[in-house]
């Protein structure tokens, strides 16, 4: 048998024969949802699990977006309503309904925290450079929450910026 | 072959401490001709020298060998153990602390201090050997520039075997100075007849150093049983380069044999060069620096404890393999093995919870232990005599308490010394032993543990405490107050009694940091005295943080936890015994009280068909002695509940002290009771404000 023959069969570190295997080299992974009839999109790296919506329970005086926590295999998880938080849509619990639970690790902590939109929809693959800067012409999402524009197709994707969707406002004490 | 020595840093640093700490008791119970207790000094002492030597604490090495040959003198019979010399081991035992913390944390130290004590034990030590062992403890100030050694270090073959290598001896002696090393390797057989595991190299060093012999011996001490060494000092200069020269002969001898044998011993012969050797030693602290930062915390737990945790594991998979093979084919004649299956699962599954609570779980010894020091030391410093008797010391509690009950005992322990315990004369005068005595006392209570600090002192005068309180203004000047709220005075912010501020306490700070950390583990203290008995302080603390024992109770949809050590009493409400007052403040007369009622629903606006009070029940709470009436739906299970924190994903809840899963699967929020008075009087400020301003201000109430 001819070892040299074999050896240059093996990929070299930074070479993919493999097909199918490329398109993770190629840019970046972002899932995309639906909020109404608007494409939203977030880091694919950030998404721990896709689950279905379940009524949470209630965090006491949290503001109205923030449905309450969850149990996700023992980790409390706080559930937050994109539909409310933006002002996008109405806030219908369906069987189509879905949780996307984000995990994003900031320099001292990570944090958990599930989001509810009105439907998973694709996955793209986007290079840097196609992620256009997103004109501050007013909309409900405020300016910091988003990243930029994807087009895909015709339509164009609000990428979602997920270091500040993380954050939690703290609570106002209601009288 | 290199292994990572900064990898056992850690453990030696735990060690270290821990022989320290038995050093420090051994001392603290030292009594002339006691052996036992000195060879146990000894020993600790020795091996925290050995152990700071290989891993190069030079510091520390220096320092202990001083305080090894003090003890080793003692040891031997060839002098008396004074209090004195205890005094001054106490304080080399915290010199050896200081060293050992600054070598691990890679900073300065208090040289001062270190220089102070070390002189202490020279001189003593010099008192005694005036002729032989001057040079050898004098070293600090005789550092004669320039001087060595020369070394013949010849090991027997199976050295490696042993596993040591050579190269370890020669990066530790390269740390004490210049280092020439050159090798023999005459001994070497031809390639064929090499056992790999053999050494057959010897060794001529030459070393320029300031250190003394013991110290190079000290290098060696692992391996002088198998091994032949000589040690010559270095004469006068022109030797020492005569034996370099020598060294570069034999160097070069070494490379020209050098070829095929020697990279098949196990004995590493490259030649050190200093700057190598510096690397190493480098990159050693740096690691060390960065893991004794991220300090992640370690307990040791008792192999039994470990065992009967493999063997629950054991038992679950034994339940685990049967159930599934129940579930395998399924049919109705088998639902008895079923549940009989999953009671053994519900069994397990506790046994196993138990199990692990307890590996958290440390005897309160570890406490304990830093106070027979701290009352000598107080002993002194205040000039009374007094003597500390422990008992309970193998009470177990959770380390995390544990951790964070140390500092509020250290400071009712000096508070008996201080203000406790009277002086001699006094004590005399009143017909006490002169010799006072505090004692500390640990036992289970319930789902609790209390600490008792007693001593049999002058007790709590009420009529200083309250002339103080007074002049201070905590209180009116003609308020009647029972002894126990008068003992509740000694723990308000910058209370003090003591006649004068000492060092040791009286500042008045302290007291109300006591009672602060003693609630933030969930705990209470309480206070006994009798005025020229004594007094009693008591601590009651949860056993552990972790799991807390929980009265499940309904609002509306959602089911609450409140915590069951402040439940009071839950009772049906009285229709008769509700009182609306001052303009609608709900009061329920709880006997002789009147307990506020908070709705729940209303605190957390929630929505709920039991808004009628008389439709609910009451569920009487008490914290920080303000007692409140929630009123509830309905009571369900009392059960326990794991504590899981809703600061990790989310953030701190007013209200709320955490949230638990309860055997469904849903989240139960955990009630904050101190917090949801705190939030009960802020909203009550509130109201207040808004109907005082007015009704301009309407329009800020609906924006709230």
């Amino acid at each position: 048998m001819n070892i040299q023959a074999m050896a240059q069969d093996v990929p070299v570190e930074g070479e993919h024969s493999v097909e199918g295997i490329d398109f993770i080299t190629s840019g970046d992974q972002y899932l995309t949802f639906l909020l109404a009839e608007e494409q939203y999109a977030v880091d694919i790296l950030c998404v721990e699990e896709i689950r279905s919506w379940e009524q949470p329970t209630k965090i006491p005086n949290a503001p109205s977006y923030i449905k309450g926590v969850i149990n996700m295999r023992g980790i409390i998880v706080p559930i937050v309503d994109l539909r409310l938080k933006f002002s996008i849509g109405h806030a219908n619990y369906l069987e189509t309904t879905v949780v996307i639970v984000l995990t994003y690790q900031s320099e001292d902590r990570s944090r958990t925290i599930g989001f509810v939109v009105d439907a998973v929809s694709d996955v793209l693959n986007v290079e840097q450079a196609d992620i256009k800067p997103a004109p501050a012409f007013g909309g409900c999402v405020g300016q910091q929450y988003i990243d930029g524009l994807i087009n895909s197709e015709n339509k164009v994707v609000t990428v979602l910026n997920v270091a500040h969707l993380q954050q939690v406002e703290k609570h106002r004490l209601q009288s | 072959m290199s292994v990572d020595l900064s990898q056992f840093i850690p453990s030696f640093l735990e060690e270290s401490f821990e022989g320290l700490e038995l050093m420090e008791s051994g001392l603290l119970d030292l009594k002339p001709g006691d052996n036992e207790t000195i060879h146990s000094i000894f020993r600790a002492a020795h091996s925290i020298k050995g152990g700071a030597g290989t891993f190069g604490f030079d510091s520390v090495t220096e320092f202990t060998h001083l305080v090894e040959t003090l003890l080793d003198e003692m040891r031997d019979n060839r002098r008396e153990v004074t209090s004195k010399d205890t005094e001054i081991l106490l304080d080399s035992v915290d010199c050896m602390r200081l060293l050992i913390e600054a070598a691990r944390d890679d900073e300065d130290y208090d040289h001062d201090k270190v220089s102070k004590t070390s002189a202490r034990l020279s001189e003593t030590l010099g008192e005694q050997q005036s002729t032989e062992g001057d040079s050898e403890i004098e070293h600090d100030d005789s550092k004669n520039g320039g001087s060595g050694y020369h070394i013949k270090f010849i090991p027997e073959h199976s050295l490696a075997k042993t596993g040591n290598d050579p190269i370890f001896l020669f990066s530790a002696l390269a740390e004490l100075g210049e280092l020439t090393i050159c090798a023999n390797t005459e001994e070497l057989p031809a390639l064929m007849d090499i056992d790999a595991q053999e050494l057959y190299l010897s060794w001529q060093l030459t070393l320029i150093t300031e250190a003394e012999e013991a110290e190079i011996i000290e290098i060696f001490e692992w391996v002088e049983d198998e091994c032949l060494l000589e040690l010559e000092p270095i004469t006068d200069i022109s030797d020492e380069e005569t034996s370099q020269n020598l060294a570069e002969d034999v160097n070069s001898d070494v490379n020209q044999s050098a070829g095929a044998p020697q990279s098949n011993n196990v004995a590493n012969q490259e030649p050190l060069d200093s700057n190598e050797v510096a690397a190493v030693v480098e990159n050693k602290n740096k690691e060390t620096k960065g893991k004794a930062k991220a300090d992640l915390g370690s307990i040791r737990v008792g192999v039994d404890k470990v065992d009967s945790l493999i063997n629950l594991v054991g038992e679950l998979v034994i339940t685990q393999s049967m159930l599934s093979e129940l579930g395998n084919d399924f049919d109705m004649s088998k639902v008895e093995r079923l549940t009989s299956g999953l009671e053994q699962l519900l069994q397990n599954t506790k046994e196993l919870q138990e199990s692990v609570m307890r590996i958290r779980m440390l005897p309160i010894s570890f406490a304990f232990n830093r106070f027979p020091r701290l009352v000598h030391d107080l002993a002194i410093k205040t000039g009374k005599e007094m003597e500390l008797v422990i008992s309970g010391e193998q009470t177990e509690l959770d380390k995390t308490v544990m951790e964070q009950i140390g500092d509020p005992l250290v400071h009712l322990v000096r508070n008996a010394a201080d203000h406790g315990i009277e002086s001699k004369e006094v004590r005399l005068a009143s017909g006490k032993p002169e010799k006072g005595t505090i004692s500390l006392d640990a036992y289970h209570q319930g789902g609790n543990i209390v600490i008792e600090i007693k001593d049999d002192g002058a007790g709590i005068n009420t009529k200083t405490v309250l002339d103080k309180a007074i002049d201070k203004g905590l209180i009116d000047a003609n308020a009647t107050l029972t002894d126990s709220q008068v003992y509740d005075l000694l723990f308000e912010p910058g209370f003090s009694t003591a006649a004068e501020v000492t060092d040791i306490s009286g500042r008045g700070v302290g007291m109300d940091v006591v009672k602060r950390n003693i609630q933030s583990l969930g705990g209470r203290i309480q206070v006994e005295s009798a005025l020229g008995k004594g007094s009693t302080f008591k601590v009651n603390l949860p056993l552990t943080l972790a799991i807390l024992d929980g009265q499940l109770v309904k609002v509306g949809t959602e089911t609450y936890i409140i915590p069951l050590i402040s439940i009071v009493e839950s009772l049906q409400i009285d229709n008769t015994l509700i009182n609306r007052v001052s303009g609608d403040m709900v009061l329920y007369r709880l006997r002789d009280d009147n307990v506020p009622v908070l709705p729940v629903y209303k605190m957390f606006h929630l929505e709920t068909e039991c808004t009628e009070i008389d439709k609910a029940l009451l569920v009487v709470v008490e914290a920080d002695g303000q007692k409140i009436g929630l009123m509830v739906d309905d009571l369900l299970a009392q059960q326990q509940v794991v504590i899981k924190s809703l600061n990790d994903n989310y953030q701190q809840v007013a209200g709320i002290s955490g949230a638990t899963i309860l055997g469904d699967g849903s989240v139960a929020m955990i009630l904050d009771i101190p917090g949801m008075i705190m939030m009960a009087l802020e909203q009550a400020q509130k109201a207040q404000r808004l109907r005082t301003d007015g009704t301009s201000h309407i329009a800020e109430e609906v924006c709230l």
